[in-house]
């Protein structure tokens, strides 16, 4: 912790607030991830941390290294670029795998049928 | 130009990605990150991707705030969901959606803008009949989603990718 | 001050390691294919969340560098699976 020791207590609070905000949201979307019943809808919860989760702790990042070092430093905006692009594409061909096994299986209902949660 | 530089927007992306994963801007990473950008962007001819013509700048600035916007509200509705204080019966289901953008590279963002909000997820696009398939977590009415997608998303697309 | 933000990195590093632990426990219990494969989707991406967490912690970028290796080979990772679900076959 020697050298978070030296920052500026605004960058030190704004740093803490967002990691937190990060933490918390990623957190809530790997609960959803438990607690929501069917496959579609539980494939909705990994997007809070992809999207507000991972911008929240990268934009942490980037702050906490650029006041350190006095000069922007912004390789965290490549994770943010990097998650952004590659989650729908996953997501995407992952429900749909999901929903050729259920055609084959005879188990998927007609698109606006789905069960009520 | 477009025979030097062929893809320029994915040549200034491999550029800008270089730069900033050696963190510098050195006269020798310039040069070095343009000669990769340049490579990659003929080595990218050999694929023979469909040509995007990107146009109105505006447009693309517009949708992007409307998609950061969208994306932080629809992180709290979900966020409200999965802790159970949403207060009311959730129903979640799939709706169709007739869509008359054609162009590769605008369905391909309005898949990813799609499925990264969170609360709805692109499941198919019949290309035959132009129909999109989308799940919604929080399905409320069915023509509402339609407009959202429709008025928001795909009008201001058909302008960027005309 | 800086107490404050160690706390907070701190309290990170849980509630980041606790998510992993929900999406481990998804990956684990199933109930089908998919779901295990969306479980490791978020393990990894949580993961990475993680090591960026501690590249704040120690003050050094030598995490990001692992963060992003492991963003990289999580995607592939996920979409490899995903596309063995859909067909049965990583490479046709």
């Amino acid at each position: 912790m020697t050298e978070t020791a030296e920052l500026p207590a605004w960058v030190a609070a704004l740093t803490a607030l967002l990691l937190l905000l990060g933490a918390v949201v990623t957190l809530v979307g790997a609960v959803g991830l438990l607690r929501l019943r069917s496959f579609y809808e539980r494939v909705h919860a990994p997007t809070l941390g992809t999207t507000l989760g991972t911008a929240a702790i990268a934009l942490a990042s980037m702050i906490c290294f650029s006041a350190l070092e006095g000069r922007p430093v912004l390789h965290a905006l490549l994770i943010v670029v990097f998650i952004t692009i590659t989650t729908p594409v996953s997501l995407m061909i992952l429900v749909r795998a999901a929903s050729l096994r259920d055609k084959a299986e005879g188990k998927l209902q007609a698109p606006g049928a789905d069960s009520p949660a | 130009m477009t025979r030097l530089l062929p893809y320029s927007l994915m040549c200034a992306g491999l550029f800008g990605l270089w730069l900033l994963l050696n963190q510098s801007l050195a006269p020798g990473h310039i040069l070095l990150g343009g000669l990769i950008a340049m490579a990659g962007g003929w080595a990218l001819t050999r694929v023979e991707l469909p040509a995007a013509h990107v146009r109105r700048l505006t447009a693309i600035l517009h949708l992007s705030g409307l998609v950061v916007a969208d994306i932080v509200r629809s992180n709290i509705a979900v966020l409200r969901i999965i802790l159970g204080v949403a207060g009311h019966q959730r129903r979640s289901g799939f709706v169709d959606i007739p869509l008359e953008l054609r162009n590769p590279y605008g369905l391909a963002a309005l898949a990813c803008i799609i499925t990264s909000t969170p609360g709805t997820l692109w499941v198919d696009f019949d290309a035959a009949r132009g129909v999109l398939t989308i799940h919604v977590l929080d399905l409320i009415d069915d023509e509402e989603w339609r407009c959202t997608v429709k008025g928001r998303y795909e009008k201001l697309l058909l302008e960027i990718f005309a | 001050m800086s107490t404050l933000l160690a706390w907070s990195i701190t309290a990170t590093l849980l509630l980041l390691g606790l998510a992993m632990a929900c999406a481990a426990f998804r990956m684990l219990r199933g109930p089908r294919a998919q779901d295990r494969v969306v479980g490791f989707d978020s393990l990894y991406v949580n993961a990475m969340l993680l090591l960026v967490t501690l590249g704040v912690r120690s003050g050094t970028t030598f995490y990001f560098e692992a963060a992003l290796v492991i963003g990289l080979l999580g995607f592939v990772g996920t979409v490899a699976l995903a596309k063995f679900l859909l067909r049965g076959e990583v490479i046709e």
